[in-house]
């Protein structure tokens, strides 16, 4: 029998035993503490389940703790605001919901608002057409609030809430899919308007949404509001309070979340807001505790706000009168989705010489927007969304500018993470609810 | 207020003269041309086979607004001409359009702006909302606008102000010592259109890639791309298209 030197043997009434030791090691590692000394660079993401889409952190951790952060956006960059430049003015809208997916009626709505601006149009924007935008938008916060709840549930390890989000999401994704023929990336609102009206089942599909969904917040909060785990892992974490946010220019639940009631809808009005009964949920410790109950909150709010312009939807036109402006036909909704109206096709090419070409005129070469500049803020799920768009008169935009609040948020993260612990980052990072569609545009 | 080589026309917001189109109304270029004539479907003039695109229209230029301006900006511009000794030299021009207040800042002074701007008590323009970059190629010898939305909090109100840079010597200071939510964005300005923000803490690309030459963003980057072959008709890229401005 040969001596080892890792493993020293002896006979037991159970067989041979091997003790196992660890030679010199224990000397080797005496000197130094595995939990602070070392500093190693962790790279998470850009594909993580965690960070929300293709977002990449560096942190620089000591153990547990984050001692820097930086995040690396860009990798969703599809260009798309120099894409706008080469389509008209109208095309425009199918390209702006597309950057943050979560909410496209945002997009939609701000560039409509700031074309509308540039054309000086904004008070012939029909009632019904405004009342359609809230509603939509309305129904677009919930369904991206909903999302933001999931994701955040599952990141912290409630893979329950996220089955229940965006299982409820989907009910908002058909009335949307009802009423503009599409679950995502909708191009409904348009410059003038809407594209279409809402058609009477959505109304119903919304009235028994509107009765389901209190419920299931009832559900939620149930679920999470008490659970021991998700307390511990949002409150006092990721603390941000009001000067931080207005220094970083973080708008939405974040800042709410910190106390200072800014909420574009109630101080700089638009779409009619100012005329609608509804609170501005705010809290006071500024941690993720706080954006979640703002944000629970925000949805109940959305649903009286749906509830109100649903009330209001007084029949009417949706789209301005102008014909200069206004696409000559109202599309209709055929079995494959989107469709021409049968009855302006047989009109314009059976009868009217005239309508044919002022319908060709006005849909390839679009209509031409007075120069100038203009700046128009509304409030997104996620803050201010800002379009900046100048036009040289032409038929295209001269340039369109997003200001996404995913993208100027999400420079709070380093703020939020690091000193804390880097279970925290996950956290941070999902209460200030970044899109990386939005983001990178 | 108006430096005299910087602008060719009164207004707020520079239109491009060259090349004029049929209606005065060009963008920055034209396609360029092929021996197969110009865009889609290989005309050599304006694009325009109507006839009314060829209707000479009368644009109101955009003026520096004469005072009152209305509203509140009277009291903002009395404000910061209290609060900020420089005024005269630092404002280019005021330009009211649509409701907004523009105030063009001669760039060298942005900060200086900023600062006063913000930390005025009546002015308290306390949040950043939004920088952005313009490029006025061929309508402005300072090309390169660097455009600031600015928000009152406190008083609710709003004023952008413009700062006018050229390609060869496109530096300002940066913003970020007084709102440090510009350190992206003025990063995204200087990845887009290559605008370089002096004493920005961390001036690097921040959409398109580390290695990436060029900034795609400015009018004359070229767009490239390929035609594609879609159910049998040949649809050119981007920059072949027809034109209709």
């Amino acid at each position: 029998m040969t001596t080892s030197n890792y493993a020293t043997e002896r006979e037991t009434t159970e067989g041979k035993v091997f003790t196992v030791t660890g030679g010199d090691w224990d000397q080797v590692v005496s000197g130094t503490d595995p939990i602070n000394d070392e500093r190693i660079v962790v790279n998470m993401g850009p594909q993580h389940p965690s960070t929300h889409g293709v977002l990449r952190l560096i942190l620089e951790l000591e153990g547990e703790t984050v001692r820097e952060a930086r995040s690396v956006v860009g990798y969703l960059h599809t260009g798309i605001e120099k894409n706008l430049e080469y389509r008209n003015w109208v095309q425009g809208s199918t390209f702006v919901t597309r950057m943050d997916y979560l909410s496209p009626i945002f997009n939609e709505t701000a560039y409509a608002l700031a074309v509308e601006k540039l054309l000086g149009v904004t008070d012939d924007v029909t009632e019904r057409a405004t009342t359609i935008r809230v509603l939509m938008m309305e129904l677009n916060r919930i369904s991206s609030h909903l999302v933001w709840l999931a994701t955040t549930g599952m990141e912290l390890g409630a893979i329950n809430m996220m089955l229940y989000g965006f299982r409820e999401r989907e009910y908002i994704l058909d009335i949307f899919e009802t009423i503009t023929g599409l679950r995502m990336n909708h191009a409904y609102v348009r410059p003038g308007g809407v594209a279409q009206d809402v058609p009477d089942d959505a109304i119903r599909k919304i009235r028994d949404f509107l009765v389901l969904m209190p419920k299931k917040l009832k559900e939620y909060e149930n679920l999470l509001s008490g659970q021991p785990i998700w307390i511990e892992r949002t409150t006092n974490v990721a603390v941000l309070d009001v000067t931080a946010c207005v220094a970083l220019g973080i708008t939405g639940p974040v800042l709410r979340s910190a106390g200072l009631a800014w909420d574009l809808r109630k101080t700089m009005p638009y779409c009619g807001y100012e005329t609608y009964e509804f609170d501005v949920p705010t809290h006071t410790d500024g941690d993720v505790w706080g954006r979640y109950l703002v944000r629970l909150a925000e949805i109940r709010e959305s649903l009286k706000l749906v509830e109100q312009a649903l009330d209001r939807l007084k029949p009417g036109p949706v789209m301005v009168a102008d014909k200069k402006i206004a696409w000559p036909a109202q599309l209709a909704i055929g079995v494959d989705g989107m469709g021409n109206s049968l009855e302006h096709v047989a009109k314009i090419m059976g009868q009217s010489m005239e309508s044919l070409i002022h319908h060709f005129k006005l849909v390839t070469e679009g209509f031409r927007v007075p120069p100038g500049q203009v700046y128009v803020g509304i409030e997104s799920p996620r803050g201010e969304l800002g379009v900046h768009a100048v036009s040289d008169g032409g038929t295209r935009p001269y340039r369109v500018h997003y200001r996404e609040p995913s993208f100027v948020n999400l420079q709070a993260l380093p703020a939020m993470a690091e000193g804390g612990l880097i279970a925290d980052v996950i956290a941070g990072g999902a209460s200030l609810d970044p899109v990386m569609g939005g983001c990178d545009r | 207020m108006t430096s005299p080589n910087d602008r060719n026309n009164d207004g707020g917001v520079p239109v491009p003269t060259t090349p004029a189109g049929a209606s005065g109304t060009a963008p920055a270029e034209y396609p360029p041309a092929s021996p197969a004539g110009r865009g889609m479907f290989g005309n050599q003039g304006t694009g325009d086979v109507s006839g009314y695109g060829g209707l000479v229209r009368q644009r109101k230029p955009i003026e520096e607004a004469a005072r009152p301006y209305g509203s509140y900006f009277d009291e903002v511009r009395d404000a910061l001409e209290e609060a900020y000794p420089a005024f005269g030299d630092a404002i280019e021009k005021v330009v009211v359009d649509r409701g907004e207040l523009t105030l063009h800042v001669r760039p060298e002074r942005i900060a200086e702006v900023c600062q006063v701007m913000r930390d005025d008590l009546s002015l308290r323009f306390e949040l950043l909302s939004s920088v952005s970059g313009v490029d006025y190629l061929g309508a402005d010898a300072r090309r390169l606008h660097v455009v600031y939305q600015l928000t009152s909090m406190t008083y609710r109100r709003q004023v952008r102000l413009e700062a006018a840079v050229s390609v060869e010597e496109p530096h300002l200071p940066s913003v970020t010592a007084v709102y440090p939510t510009a350190d992206w964005q003025e990063r995204e300005a200087y990845d887009m259109f290559g605008i370089v923000f002096d004493g920005h803490p961390n001036l690097t690309r921040i959409l398109m890639p580390d290695d990436w030459e060029g900034h795609p963003q400015r009018k004359d980057y070229p767009l490239g791309g390929i035609p594609v072959e879609y159910k049998g008709a040949e649809i050119p890229p981007p920059d072949r298209r027809r034109s209709y401005q």
